[in-house]
């Protein structure tokens, strides 16, 4: 039970912590801001690739895994670049 | 690898997350910002192979070079006008992402060994033991049910919000019963979830939480259209953050809860902000229609006679002596393809020392900041966007303001009208200028399907045509002035 409590712990302080910093975000950015947050919850990879690459797994399993891994690296690697592509135009003249 | 090595890193991970969306409080910092996310990301997923015991790579690469190869050629070809459906398709592929990890996760401890897609449907004897000693396990089912849930309902509703946005699917579908219809579509599936829980082993239970989910995403996403859509991106947004914290729960991995967590919240937020600035609940916007007005409002009595139309090369002389412009883009203007226009019109302006700023309405686009986007794409400097209530106390001295492309935000209605269906939605007060110039194609009504009243006030110059054309002739005329 100790870790569950953790945890939670973690979620609920991150969540505090994400109304802190979101509010802070302008307008002008609430864009790259989705992008960029999709991106993040790319962060599923990690459980991904325990899906995937686990040799010890029944195929079937294996197979449920590269679609994760998929989707999720189709979230990391579009969202960053898509995002880092946005910002670069946010220029001061 | 030692464990707490592994969650050291997975902690050095999220905090680098955090500082990624403390760069975005200021453009600025932004792009930094961004970088050190994707430094967190590559630090997870390095880690998290390394510690893996017995590696199949097949699966991973393939995966990799896949996702890889969609992700950048998405990222890199995709048109800023095209951004909501870029952010629809990629909250949708978060959510497939988390379902299918959920699935992978549930068939592994059940110790199933299926050895055909067709063998998952099979009934396996379990309990919950096998996903965690005592409570553990409970907890754990219920965090894969509602992971497969929420992941499933994520996926199938971005894609019919991409299909909208794409214009693929114009018609507004439903459940029989609306609200009614999908609340007892919601029952219905978190009922088979508590099946999941008691019986883990009920294998026919879980496939039907993930067909239940995947309808309900479908038919709550099909009645959505237009105006509303920023608001539905924004909450698809923040169901896969929290489908990737709840996947945290279910492997005990630190950095998926924080990173999820942030993501969750920052889609409500924004959520949040887009219905404020609607003026409306967000069960409202998910499942009424708007509210009937009180009086119906005849749009032939609104603008009978005294609409006044102009040319381009008019509104061109009255630009040129103006000493304080404010363009208030639109939808619109994202269709027409007209922010390049736009900035080179304000260009010309500035040039005959005009002052030009941009009136940004929360709302204005298909989702949050999407006008924003546009017009840096333009290479509009970002100081000259300026936000709702910053602009509006300056209408007051600005000689003309320039509409193009938006409708329902500059309504004062929405102010002077109680009982119109829009009343108490914050608008843009442009009708306080000396003059307002609307680029529009007719007086055909916005989302809202009101008349405008501005449209026929005696300051009002009504510029008919395509918005690029015409602000093109305008920045013509202003020029040889």
């Amino acid at each position: 039970m100790d870790i569950l409590i953790l945890l939670l712990a973690l979620f609920v302080l991150s969540l505090f912590l994400g109304v802190e910093l979101i509010t802070k975000v302008p307008p002008t950015l609430h864009t790259p801001l989705m992008s960029g947050t999709n991106a993040v919850s790319g962060i599923t990879l990690v459980g991904a690739l325990l899906a995937a690459g686990n040799d010890g797994s029944p195929m079937v399993v294996n197979i449920l895994g590269f679609i994760a891994v998929t989707l999720a690296t189709i979230n990391v690697v579009g969202g960053y670049l898509v995002t880092n592509r946005m910002l670069a135009m946010f220029k001061r003249k | 690898m030692n464990e707490n090595i592994v969650n050291f890193i997975y902690l050095i991970a999220g905090v680098l997350f955090i500082l990624g969306i403390k760069g975005l409080t200021k453009p600025k910092t932004a792009v930094r910002g961004n970088m050190l996310s994707a430094l967190g990301m590559l630090l997870a997923v390095v880690v998290t192979l390394l510690n893996m015991n017995t590696v199949d790579y097949t699966f991973i690469v393939a995966g990799v070079v896949v996702g890889s190869l969609v992700g950048s050629v998405m990222a890199l070809r995709i048109q800023m006008t095209s951004m909501p459906q870029m952010v629809a398709l990629l909250n949708g592929f978060g959510g497939g992402a988390s379902l299918t990890i959920a699935l992978a996760e549930y068939y592994t401890k059940l110790g199933a060994t299926p050895a055909s897609f067709a063998e998952l449907l099979h009934p396996v004897v379990a309990d919950s033991s096998a996903f965690g000693a005592g409570p553990e396990g409970t907890v754990a089912l219920v965090a894969i049910g509602l992971t497969v849930l929420i992941g499933a309902l994520t996926l199938t509703g971005s894609l019919v919000a991409f299909a909208k946005l794409q214009e693929l699917m114009k018609k507004s579908y439903g459940l029989p019963g609306g609200p009614i219809g999908n609340a007892l579509f919601l029952i219905a599936a978190l009922v088979a979830v508590a099946l999941v829980v008691v019986e883990p082993g009920n294998v026919a239970a879980m496939v039907t939480v993930v067909a239940l989910a995947l309808l309900l995403g479908l038919f709550l996403v099909m009645p959505i259209g237009g105006a509303d859509m920023p608001v539905v991106i924004a909450l698809l947004n923040s169901y896969s953050g929290i489908a990737a914290a709840l996947a945290g729960f279910i492997l005990g991995n630190t950095v998926l809860i924080i990173a999820g967590s942030l993501v969750g919240t920052s889609g409500l937020i924004l959520t949040r902000i887009m219905c404020v600035a609607m003026n409306r609940s967000l069960a409202n916007v998910l499942f009424g229609k708007m509210a009937a007005g009180g009086e119906t409002i005849d749009a032939d009595e609104v603008y009978a006679g005294k609409v006044t139309s102009a040319q381009p090369d008019e509104v061109a002389m009255l630009l040129e002596t103006a000493q304080r412009v404010v363009i208030v883009p639109g939808y619109g203007m994202a269709m027409a393809q007209a922010q390049h226009a736009v900035r080179e019109l304000a260009d010309a302006m500035e040039a005959k020392g005009v002052e030009v700023e941009y009136g940004i309405h929360p709302v204005a686009g298909r989702m949050p900041g999407h006008m924003n986007v546009l017009l840096a794409e333009a290479e509009v400097p970002y100081d000259k966007l300026v936000e709702m209530d910053r602009i509006n106390p300056t209408f007051e001295d600005t000689d003309v303001v320039i509409v193009i492309g938006a409708n329902d935000v500059t309504n004062p209605m929405a102010r002077d009208v109680e009982g119109s269906p829009i009343y108490g939605m914050p608008i843009l007060n442009v009708d306080k200028a000396k003059t307002v110039v609307v680029i529009k194609r007719s007086l055909s009504p916005g989302f809202a399907g009101l008349p405008n009243p501005l449209f026929a006030m005696d300051h009002t110059l009504m510029v008919y045509g395509d918005g690029k054309k015409a602000v093109v002739e305008m920045t013509t005329a202003l020029n040889q002035a």
